[in-house]
């Protein structure tokens, strides 16, 4: 069976880099001028003599060369334990977990949004026939539009939507995922969608440039294309090649770009949180690493990498699924 | 569209280069006015003292941005040339052997997985923060995709059939370096170079805005938006909208000559 | 039926950094295209074919001047009106076979053909199946991709799609050209038949004099952008002097043997003598 054989070349590939993921962040942590038992021990570091640090070294293998503490911090990660999160004071399993479920939100609806938006946004500016001699003003606002935001800082833009929405008009609340002090329970959906509105807004403008200009520039390929010049010498109208043989042959590139852009996704989402005080795992990250939280930092490394790396065997999946050229290819 | 694509392209260098050296001569200008302090003056509003406002210490913001444009061109440029010059060199690199190839691709492969700015994040964190360590992370973590790009350029080169006619004519190897290689790959670098640039700079001042990047002192783009979050609930609006729209201008310019020329160079 | 007057088209380029030229492509081209006929435009490469064709159907790319005379039917041909006649009276069967999308199953495209020249879509589907098995096509191929048919059965899915939209002009860009004999015949005398319907015309591209002799009524040869002669395929015999043109005369010489008849019982003398 091709397809069986294709997915497991394709998890033994993902399960190799995150190998390697494993071993990049650890050599990272390693180099770090950051004392591993300060970091264990976090806030309580001035109680610690020597004697109980020279203890917890060797509880938890500190003074063990590199390799052997790898492969300590390597079982550990495959039984299930990612160590304790001092900055949070909660195992590295639950901080992932409860953040991630925020983040997933406000992720998952700007990845959708974006990637939608993009299409049509693309599709709208690609469409010129080419004996047309000059660009539509759809197309120069579009594009104009798509190349502004690929060149905007997202935090300063989720900082001006907070001054502008927030501060001045005060129609989105300025910070976290609820109203301050009450239990996450109780939240109801629509106050949650209320403080997602202006991050996911922000996200998703800042998210559509890539898939807008890419489905533009093979939208516009195509326009030249002999397949194009055939349907115009039918009769076809712009929007009809647009629709019929654009919208099909722009989709995969689109869906594989939008596969392939969830790690580019995850930096937004980490500065946006930080803009928005939006209590997620862009925020984890960052307080992990201004606080050396360093298990928490590790294994939300290797969670996104988990993350990124399926996005792109979907995205390369896909591909060999839709397009017929590539069906009937053994792999 | 009318116009020759390699004219556009001469001319729109010649402005971004007029632009930068204005910049560039600005700050040598500026002296020490990004860090002079004006006392009377604390959060003042733009007017026609202090064209775009004061900070909390009273430091003229329109000097701070300036210096902190500089600071970023200088540090996004540099990154963007490291990063080119590791990525040619893996590329290099994948060119030896079929098992080099395999471990370039890994390399890239894994750098790839890992979201761009935490992997900023924890090489900035591993060295330890400051200037150099920023141009470092950036580079390292942005080395990837032009790598790749190179890679596949050199690959189709190397299989190229005038490549192979060469090789046959039993041309030496420096004489297909000098002649297929280079013409080809050129081009690819400097573009993958400025359009490495934009990237460089937003995730420098993304870096910094994080607390993670260039030290607090310095008049860096993402140190001052940094500094406006903490007065954003004041309303004290040009801390933050000046710098950030420098910056948005400076990328924007950079990114538009490497599109432009890009362009002018696959047509 | 299709009559161009003193067309001339000029396509830009670039001689040096900013100075813009323009190529002459076609020059001071007439010919007139009569109902119930298959007429042969026959030039080396480059000598302008396909251009001519594009501009008939106002296809060409943007940056392009355009000048002289079109008339069709009586009425002159502005680039309104290409638009309006491109698929329903005017017809192309393009040269490439990528025009084929290959993202899209055959007997669809072809009932797309049929929906732009104005069909339901569901009667659509019927036409493009009936002229899909009018040219041969089983269901099999019906249903597959473009990339899964030879060339000889892509062509003839490219000449289905004029065939539906029933349009008055066709115009065949080398429709010949990289099949093999039997296959090209089939593709000809296809061509030929559609010509043969009541004020139907078909306008026959193609390089080679071999092709276009055995069906078309007039032959119009083309060098270097410029129309040299116009004949009737009559006078193609013998030593050629019923042509006025040097260039039109070495042409009909230069053929390998001029023996030409029916390109089928051709082709099968031929088979005949291999045998």
């Amino acid at each position: 069976m091709p397809v069986i054989r294709l997915l497991s070349v394709r998890l033994l590939r993902i399960a190799l880099v995150l190998l390697c993921v494993a071993g990049l962040t650890f050599g990272l942590m390693l180099a770090s001028p950051i004392d591993p038992i300060d970091a264990y021990l976090g806030p309580q570091i001035a109680q610690a003599g020597a004697e109980q640090r020279a203890l917890i070294a060797e509880r938890w293998g500190f003074d063990q060369p590199p390799l052997l503490q790898f492969g300590h911090w390597l079982r550990q990660l495959l039984s299930g334990n990612l160590g304790w999160s001092h900055v949070y004071n909660q195992p590295v399993n639950e901080v992932i977990a409860q953040r991630f479920q925020r983040s997933l939100a406000l992720l998952g609806l700007a990845w959708l949004l974006s990637t939608l938006l993009g299409f049509g946004l693309g599709l709208l500016a690609g469409m010129r026939e080419p004996a047309k001699p000059t660009h539509s003003t759809l197309d120069r606002v579009i594009s104009g539009y798509a190349y502004l935001t690929a060149s905007t800082p997202a935090f300063w833009l989720a900082m001006l939507g907070l001054l502008l929405f927030s501060v001045t008009l005060g129609w989105t609340p300025v910070c976290c995922a609820g109203p301050s002090g009450s239990l996450s329970d109780e939240v109801s959906l629509a106050t949650r969608l209320h403080h997602l509105a202006l991050p996911v807004a922000t996200l998703t403008l800042l998210s559509t440039a890539p898939i807008t200009l890419h489905t533009r520039a093979r939208l516009r390929s195509l326009m030249h294309s002999p397949v194009a010049t055939q349907a115009f010498a039918q009769g076809a109208s712009r929007r009809d090649v647009a629709w019929r043989h654009g919208a099909r042959h722009a989709c995969l590139p689109a869906i594989t770009l939008a596969c392939a852009s969830l790690g580019e996704l995850f930096g937004g989402v980490m500065l946006i949180e930080q803009v928005f005080a939006y209590p997620g795992l862009g925020r984890a990250t960052v307080e992990a690493a201004l606080r050396s939280d360093i298990p928490l930092l590790m294994a939300i490394a290797l969670f996104t990498a988990l993350l990124v790396s399926l996005g792109n065997a979907t995205a390369d999946g896909l591909y060999r699924l839709i397009d017929p050229r590539l069906r009937a290819q053994a792999p | 569209m009318n116009q020759q694509p390699r004219l556009t392209a001469l001319l729109s260098t010649a402005l971004a280069a007029l632009v930068l050296a204005s910049a560039l001569m600005a700050a040598a200008w500026l002296g020490d006015a990004p860090q002079q302090m004006h006392f009377d003056a604390r959060l003042a509003p733009p007017g026609s003292n202090y064209w775009f406002g004061t900070d909390a210490l009273g430091r003229d913001m329109a000097a701070r941005t300036l210096a902190g444009l500089t600071l970023s061109f200088w540090v996004g440029s540099s990154a963007a040339l490291l990063g080119t010059l590791i990525a040619l060199s893996m590329a290099l690199l994948a060119m030896l052997g079929p098992r080099w190839d395999a471990l370039v691709s890994l390399a890239i492969d894994t750098l790839l997985s890992v979201p761009h700015l935490l992997l900023l994040l924890m090489i900035a964190f591993a060295l330890g923060g400051g200037t150099q360590a920023v141009i470092i992370a950036v580079a390292l973590s942005h080395w990837p995709s032009l790598a790749r790009v190179l890679r596949a350029e050199l690959l189709h080169i190397r299989h190229a059939p005038y490549v192979q006619i060469s090789q046959a004519l039993g041309k030496p190897r420096r004489f297909i370096v000098r002649h297929h290689w280079i013409p080809q790959v050129l081009p690819h670098c400097l573009v993958g170079a400025l359009l490495l640039f934009p990237h460089a700079v937003l995730h420098e001042a993304a870096l910094s805005f994080l607390g993670v990047g260039l030290s607090a002192d310095q008049p860096a783009i993402g140190v001052l938006l940094g500094e406006s979050m903490r007065h954003v609930s004041g309303g004290d609006w040009w801390l933050g909208v000046f710098p950030g729209a420098g910056l948005l201008l400076m990328v924007l310019c950079i990114q538009r000559l490497g599109e432009t020329l890009r362009r002018a160079w696959s047509t | 039926m299709l009559k161009v007057e003193h067309l001339s088209l000029q396509l830009p380029y670039y001689a040096n950094w900013w100075r813009r030229c323009w190529a002459e492509v076609l020059r001071d081209v007439s010919l007139e295209i009569h109902p119930g006929e298959v007429h042969a435009v026959v030039g080396a490469s480059g000598a302008g074919k396909s251009l001519l064709a594009h501009a008939l159907l106002g296809l060409l790319p943007a940056p392009c001047r355009q000048t002289g005379r079109l008339h069709f039917q009586g009425q002159p041909l502005t680039a309104a009106r290409q638009r309006q006649l491109r698929g329903r009276d005017l017809a192309l069967i393009p040269q490439s076979l990528n025009a084929l999308d290959p993202l899209v199953r055959n007997q669809r495209q072809v009932s797309w053909a049929a929906q732009r020249a104005g069909h339901t879509p569901a009667s659509a589907r019927d036409t493009a199946t009936q002229a899909l098995d009018h040219y041969q096509l089983n269901a099999g191929a019906q249903q597959a991709f473009p990339h899964q048919l030879s060339g000889g059965m892509a062509r003839r899915v490219l000449t289905a799609m004029a065939h539906v939209s029933r349009a008055q002009l066709i115009i065949a860009d080398e429709p010949s050209v990289g099949l093999d004999p039997q296959q090209r015949d089939r593709v000809l005398n296809a061509l030929a038949a559609l010509a043969r319907g009541e004020g139907k015309a078909v306008l026959l591209i193609t390089h080679d004099l071999r092709h276009a002799l055995p069906i078309a009524q007039r032959v119009t040869i083309m060098r270097q952008g410029r129309c040299v002669e116009t004949a009737p395929a009559a006078a193609f015999q013998g030593e050629g002097s019923g042509l006025n043109t040097d260039y039109a005369q070495a042409l009909w010489q230069a053929l390998p043997d001029n023996q030409f008849g029916n390109p089928l019982t051709s082709t099968d003398e031929q088979a005949q003598n291999v045998a």
